[in-house]
């Protein structure tokens, strides 16, 4: 469809014998909350890496806001628009919290071409603005290692939105937290959809899954089995078959 | 230029002899960098100590360089034991590894050699043994056996090394390191144990190599430079952690070598190994026997 | 420190060193003098790479003696002034920096350590068996005994190598400072994420080893007239890369203070004691020094000033 974000067609990837992702068709509209489970080991990282930019995908293609990305680099693919967070938050460390902020605005947001160029006082007033979004303007001037582990996720988080992308790439933002902060962090992605910026959550928490998502999909084995209403994908058979074994 | 048949023939038998000696220098590194992923760039400065053992037990006492190997060679596997455990301690466990322990290596590196030159001074050392000299011939091809020797001791110590690492238990633990530490942990396995005996094992092969190295040619402190492009070229060619593709490595090295060295001049061959390492890093970083 | 303060005190220091300099009549204190200047330029071009990228460069020596020897060929070519040569120096170096890092950085920082260090034994295998540079019996070089309004030639080159030292330590700062700094910065930490935060990690790091690298070359061009003989072990000397790499670890990699630092204080000590004791004993004093620095203060005496600071700040 021409109202597609992303569209990825007959994607391959394999190492060596083995084949990580085998023809995945996924599309992702403008603004839409995407879930995506499968077990370990199903093809999830692998699929992310390669939309990212991170692994290149050995067939088919990928498409993004009118851009072919096949060969594209990661950078390159940030600056379109596409931004991921990783599942073991990569901070970097020598940074304080609010300069881990400048990094995409001053090789992202400022080497977008065409657009407007910040100026040092807009980007600081921008780094504020993440900060709280996501709530860490009391940690602003402190290095990441002084920081909690939600602390870090949102870290995480701010940096790949401080890149302005059109579609955020949540990996396992919200393992290991408590409850709580499972919701503080789902309530800060929903925000992002009424900004009007996609978000695909790769996710084991199925609770926040459901309740986050408008469309499911569900990769097993490096092929993708479901794709459609969340409720209605949980209770699919097949689905059902591949998360609970024979 | 002429090309003579048997001077070429003769340029790629020698070449197979250094080829081989050539594996019994990397085989300690193809273990510490190819499997346990650590930098030791001071390796070849632990192979001139090794020529410098086995010249002072041939000087003094009169053992054969080749015996004098095998004596210290326990020596050896104490002195890598007690590097892993600084480098461990002091790198590995506070989880920075690969730039700063190189830095941590160079420092040894440059100490040994120093260390040497104030023991030993610069000039060139060689040892005594009977097999230095006579050479055999077969039809028009030369067969030295000074490099001969070297050859057979280097392929003997690399299909012990290939046994022990697919037949014992903590061989296979070693393999299994360069492959998936985390899953040997679960397997209940401490990886930095097992990484402690590969080490030390790789240095132990460095008495070996430093035999050989002064059997075939005379020693002084600073010669394991030139080694430092040819064993790092042959490990990353040979494909990491593979020792059968480090043996082929070395061997595809020597005959290259050996044949430059005939037609062009000895001078030129380190330019070689640094031109096949640049190739393969350019070309083929996962080694010519990767995928 | 502001910048202007900065450009300020460096002019100011590079003045009274001049000055202070006109009041000396003893050669020596050239000779030690430029040494020193030489490893503070070494030092905090490595740094540039080094330190704000993480990609530790083992080819110090390479590249001092690619740009003693790009002298020697333009001396017997056409025989420039010094300042040309430090120029045409810098460029043959960066460029052979650029074509190294071109093959070797997209790899692991492992693999370009090591490929420095084998590309400085070759490329001193290549100058020893070119005869053109006097090969492995090495090259003499007939200097002026004397230099204009400067005086003695070896003033001359002190000077020189002053006014570099001055561009190095400034160039890096303003690196430091910059957006470049920061991508540099992000690269060190986690080259993965600086990727997918927008930067242009392999182009950056090409700039960074270019301008290490030309800088290095630099440094080494005015050798041949410091030495007058030249032949490959000494300008290809590994003290050069051991020395380089064990002053910043020293002084502390972070910002270009530490090299500067690590710089001034161990070719001082160096210099006064190869007076008093052997070369070699000195050059294992280097070695031990860097082997107990990168166990114990892996941050060098800036951080371990800074942490002091640190600890006292919080805890008061």
């Amino acid at each position: 469809m021409a109202d597609d974000l992303l569209s990825v067609d007959k994607l391959g990837k394999r190492f060596g014998g083995f084949v990580a992702l085998d023809g995945i068709d996924l599309t992702v509209r403008a603004g839409e909350r995407l879930g995506l489970i499968g077990p370990n080991g199903s093809g999830k990282s692998t699929l992310v890496n390669c939309l990212s930019g991170t692994l290149r995908n050995d067939s088919g293609t990928v498409r993004f806001d009118g851009n072919l990305l096949n060969g594209l680099a990661a950078h390159r693919r940030t600056r379109l628009g596409l931004a991921r967070s990783f599942q073991l938050p990569k901070p970097f460390r020598s940074l304080t919290v609010v300069e881990n902020l400048r990094v995409p605005l001053y090789y992202s947001v400022n080497a977008r071409p065409g657009a407007p160029h910040l100026a040092e006082a807009a980007v600081g007033e921008r780094c504020r603005e993440l900060l709280r979004l996501v709530g860490l303007e009391a940690k602003a001037d402190r290095q990441p290692q002084d920081l909690t582990q939600i602390e870090m996720r949102k870290l995480e988080l701010a940096r790949a939105l401080a890149a302005e992308p059109k579609l955020l790439i949540a990996d396992e933002a919200m393992a290991g937290l408590s409850n709580s902060e499972v919701d503080n962090i789902l309530a800060l992605l929903m925000r992002l959809g009424d900004r009007g910026i996609a978000v695909i959550l790769i996710e084991h928490i199925m609770r926040a899954v459901i309740s986050f998502s408008q469309r499911l999909v569900v990769l097993v084995a490096g092929r993708k089995i479901a794709d459609g209403d969340p409720h209605a994908v949980v209770r699919d058979p097949e689905v059902v078959r591949a998360y609970l074994g024979e | 230029m002429e090309v003579s048949l048997d001077l070429l023939l003769n340029a790629v038998v020698s070449g197979v002899l250094l080829g081989g000696f050539y594996a019994a220098v990397s085989v300690g590194m193809a273990i510490s960098f190819g499997m346990l992923d650590i930098g030791n760039i001071a390796h070849p400065a632990f192979i001139i100590l090794g020529s410098f053992t086995a010249y002072i037990l041939n000087e003094r006492c009169g053992v054969d360089p080749i015996v004098a190997g095998i004596i210290v060679l326990p020596f050896f596997f104490l002195l890598g034991a007690g590097i892993y455990q600084v480098y461990h301690l002091a790198f590995e466990r506070r989880g920075e590894t690969a730039f700063i322990g190189l830095a941590f290596f160079f420092g040894i590196l440059f100490i040994a050699e120093v260390g040497l030159i104030l023991v030993f001074g610069v000039d060139y050392r060689f040892v005594d043994a009977p097999y230095i000299g006579p050479s055999l011939h077969l039809g028009f091809v030369d067969l030295p056996l000074r490099m001969l020797v070297p050859c057979l001791v280097s392929l003997v110590l690399i299909g012990l090394l290939q046994l022990f690492i697919s037949r014992t238990f903590i061989g296979r633990a070693i393999h299994a390191v360069s492959q998936d530490a985390g899953a040997l942990q679960l397997m209940g396995v401490r990886p930095s144990r097992v990484k402690l005996y590969a080490f030390s094992l790789s240095i132990a092969t460095a008495a070996l190599a430093g035999s050989c190295l002064i059997i075939i040619q005379p020693v002084e402190p600073s010669l394991g430079r030139d080694y430092i492009g040819r064993v790092f070229a042959v490990v990353v060619m040979g494909g990491m952690g593979s020792l059968s593709g480090m043996l082929i490595a070395a061997m595809a090295l020597g005959i290259v070598e050996s044949i430059t060295a005939t037609f062009y001049g000895p001078s030129w061959s380190p330019a070689v190994a640094f031109g096949f390492l640049l190739l393969t890093l350019a070309f083929r970083p996962a080694g010519i026997m990767g995928r | 420190m502001g910048t202007k303060a900065f450009w300020l005190a460096t002019t100011a220091a590079v003045l009274i060193v001049f000055a202070a300099s006109r009041l000396v009549t003893n050669d020596y204190v050239f000779f030690a003098g430029y040494v020193v200047l030489q490893y503070v330029v070494l030092a905090t071009a490595w740094n540039i790479l080094g330190g704000y990228a993480g990609y530790i460069n083992f080819g110090t020596s390479g590249f001092v003696g690619i740009g003693a020897y790009s002298t020697v060929v333009l001396h017997k070519l056409v025989g420039p002034p010094i300042p040309v040569l430090i120029l045409v120096g810098g460029i043959v170096s960066g460029a052979i920096g650029l074509g190294m890092g071109y093959l070797t950085l997209r790899l692991r920082g492992v693999y370009f350590g090591i490929a420095t260090l084998a590309m400085a034994i070759v490329v001193q295998t290549l100058v020893t068996n070119w005869d053109f540079v006097g090969g492995s019996r090495g090259v003499y070089i007939i200097r002026p005994a004397h230099v204009p309004f400067i005086g003695g030639y070896i003033q001359y080159l002190f000077l020189v190598m002053l006014v570099l030292a001055a561009v190095a330590v400034a160039a890096a700062r303003t690196i430091e400072r910059s957006v470049f700094g920061f991508g540099l910065a992000a690269i060190r930490d986690d080259e993965q994420a600086a990727e997918v935060s927008g930067v242009p990690t392999l182009r950056l790091k090409l700039i960074a080893i270019s301008v290490s690298c030309g800088l290095m070359g630099m440094a080494g061009a005015p050798l041949p007239y410091y030495v007058t003989y030249l032949d490959p072990a000494s300008a290809f000397n590994l003290g050069y890369t051991a020395n380089t790499i064990a002053m910043p670890l020293i002084g502390g990699t972070a910002s270009w203070v530490g090299p500067v630092i690590g710089a001034i204080g161990l070719a001082t000590i160096q210099q006064v004691s190869t007076v008093t004791i052997s070369s070699a004993l000195n050059l294992l004093i280097v070695g031990v020094l860097l082997l107990i620095c990168v166990v114990v203060a892996p941050n060098g005496i800036v951080g371990l000033v800074r942490g002091k600071r640190r600890r006292a700040g919080r805890g008061g």
